[in-house]
């Protein structure tokens, strides 16, 4: 089995995969890449698994020296990338021979970079899965110089392509789509409009958990306490202050402030994303089901056999 | 529990949050649909009134899953079905005298409350191998309090609310504390990793500090114990 010597990690770097779903009930959460589309790009081009390990690096700076020859691809927020001292492409099928050191500058734009390498990294999985939860303190520690990634044995399949573009990454703007709700109904209707209207921007308080946003106050429409209750990545949580949380890869499993809004699954990759500085607007998805929660039944079908919106106590 | 009647709201585009009267509408709807997972539902969250419900939009659509939770059929969960854990405390919580204030019992009062009624795990999610443990004595029922403490030790049991639950490991926490437990309820490298999974009941055990750890060790029992 080779490997991968991490010779410097950068301002953060962790290993990731898709996560371990399905353990809500003993309070451990999905984790897993921030970026989600970009891992599974990255592993693609290596011929891996799409949800083989990885290493999510944070903002550039990560240094690692394989120990045999490898193939590895970079994706995400395009750093520069360097293979035994030449300029190498992001989201391209990378020879490293063995003994030489990769490396990845900061990127000009995006939070998030991953390396991927044939055969996928292989430190220990805990529940299934060798992602590092931030929030919950599972899987592998932060990585470290010195530390030593195992890589495992390289799938049966061969790399396709040479490289496949990846997803275009915002720089001083982005745009995220959201569904609004589950608990729109605790704002004022003027809250619900400010965040469909107006920016907000991203601090530096900004990790694998969720991102705090500066922007105009969202105002609850009265008071009360909501029972804590299930999130998912993308929720815009609003603490009391008025100003939201967009939760992240490492969002805890239930929170007791309510959600305005949800940003669309194929966009929370794009806002994992977003660095400290970037202006970011929300505008309403379009869908097939338009939101009418007060109605009763949220998803209009034209099939459904059981009864539902129509004539339910309101 | 008429399923028609639940308030299911869009939680995204791959979730969807469905309300429900109380818990135990909650518990009731979460063992019909984790008995009978709907196809694409990729993870169920219970909580105290809710039931989260996502989906893989590659598998299923939100109104697919409407659809199935309000075909489910619910029944209410019986609590003295699910494994029984006792669990070994010693009660010297700092928090103790205020429990007992805020009760109006004495302090051996509310160690009987609590050693007195069984308890079961209705949900997780504070933190991985914690239970949210409900059905005990109603008796106890308490805030939050009013400041958080920045770590509470592993092992602490606490109260809140009509809840109880044990820390699984040291954390920030703003419950009740009158007591610990030298059980270690979760555990990567065990399986389960989690002691207290949703449904299990629990007993808590007065024992005193020093007590040999073999008596101290939770005893787990059959259905009927």
């Amino acid at each position: 089995m080779t490997g991968l010597d991490v010779l410097a990690p950068g301002p953060l770097a962790t290993v990731q995969d898709l996560g371990r779903p399905g353990n809500a009930g003993i309070g451990v959460g999905v984790s897993g890449a921030a970026d989600r589309g970009s891992l599974r790009l990255a592993n693609r081009l290596v011929g891996n698994d799409e949800d083989a390990a990885c290493v999510e690096v944070t903002f550039g700076g990560f240094v690692a020296r394989a120990q045999g020859p490898l193939t590895v691809a970079v994706t995400g927020a395009p750093c520069p990338v360097t293979v035994a001292g030449r300029g190498a492409a992001p989201d391209s099928v990378l020879r490293v021979p063995a003994g030489a050191e990769i490396r990845l500058g900061a990127p000009p734009r995006g939070l998030r970079s991953y390396l991927a390498v044939r055969g996928g990294l292989a430190p220990a999985a805990v529940l299934g899965s060798r992602s590092t939860d931030l929030l919950s303190g599972l899987g592998p520690q932060l990585l470290r110089e010195g530390d030593v990634l195992p890589v495992g044995p390289a799938p049966a399949r061969f790399p396709v392509v040479d490289g496949a573009p990846g997803r275009p990454i915002a720089e001083a703007e982005a745009t995220l789509r959201v569904v609004t709700g589950p608990r729109d109904d605790w704002f004022t209707s003027r809250a619900l409009q400010t965040l469909l209207t107006e920016p907000y921007i991203v601090t530096s308080e900004c990790d694998r958990v969720g991102a705090r946003l500066d922007g105009p106050e969202l105002a609850r429409a009265g008071v009360g306490e909501l029972p804590s209750e299930g999130m998912v990545p993308g929720a815009l949580q609003v603490p009391p202050s008025g100003k939201p949380t967009l939760f992240l890869a490492d969002h805890p499993v239930t929170g007791g402030y309510p959600v305005i809004a949800v940003v669309v699954a194929s966009d929370v990759d794009a806002a994992a994303q977003l660095r400290p500085g970037t202006r970011v607007r929300f505008v309403r998805a379009r869908t097939s089901h338009p939101a009418t929660p007060r109605s009763g039944a949220v998803w209009p079908s034209a099939n459904r056999s059981a009864p539902s919106s129509s004539g339910r106590p309101s | 529990m008429d399923t028609t009647t639940l308030r299911v709201l869009p939680c995204g585009d791959t979730a969807l949050l469905v309300e429900a009267a109380g818990l135990d509408d909650v518990l009731a709807l979460h063992a019909a649909l984790d008995a009978d997972r709907p196809a694409g539902v990729v993870d169920l969250v219970p909580a105290a009134r809710t039931l989260l419900l996502r989906f893989d939009p590659g598998r299923t659509d939100a109104a697919a899953v409407e659809r199935a939770v309000r075909e489910a059929k619910p029944v209410a969960v019986a609590r003295s079905d699910g494994e029984l854990l006792e669990i070994p405390v010693v009660y010297d919580g700092p928090d103790l005298a205020d429990v007992a204030h805020h009760t109006g019992l004495s302090e051996r009062d509310v160690i009987a409350e609590h050693t007195g009624h069984d308890w079961t795990v209705a949900f997780g999610g504070f933190a991985p191998g914690f239970g949210y443990l409900t059905g005990g004595s109603p008796r106890l029922e308490v805030p939050r309090r009013a400041e958080s403490r920045t770590r509470v030790p592993t092992g602490a049991v606490a109260l809140a609310g009509t809840f109880s639950g044990v820390y699984p490991r040291s954390s920030p926490g703003g419950w009740q504390l009158i007591g610990h437990t030298d059980l270690v309820t979760w555990d990567v490298d065990r399986d389960p990793p989690a002691l207290l999974r949703p449904g299990v009941r629990v007993r808590f055990v007065a024992v005193e500090p020093g007590q040999p750890a073999d008596s101290r060790t939770a005893r787990t029992a059959g259905g009927d114990a």
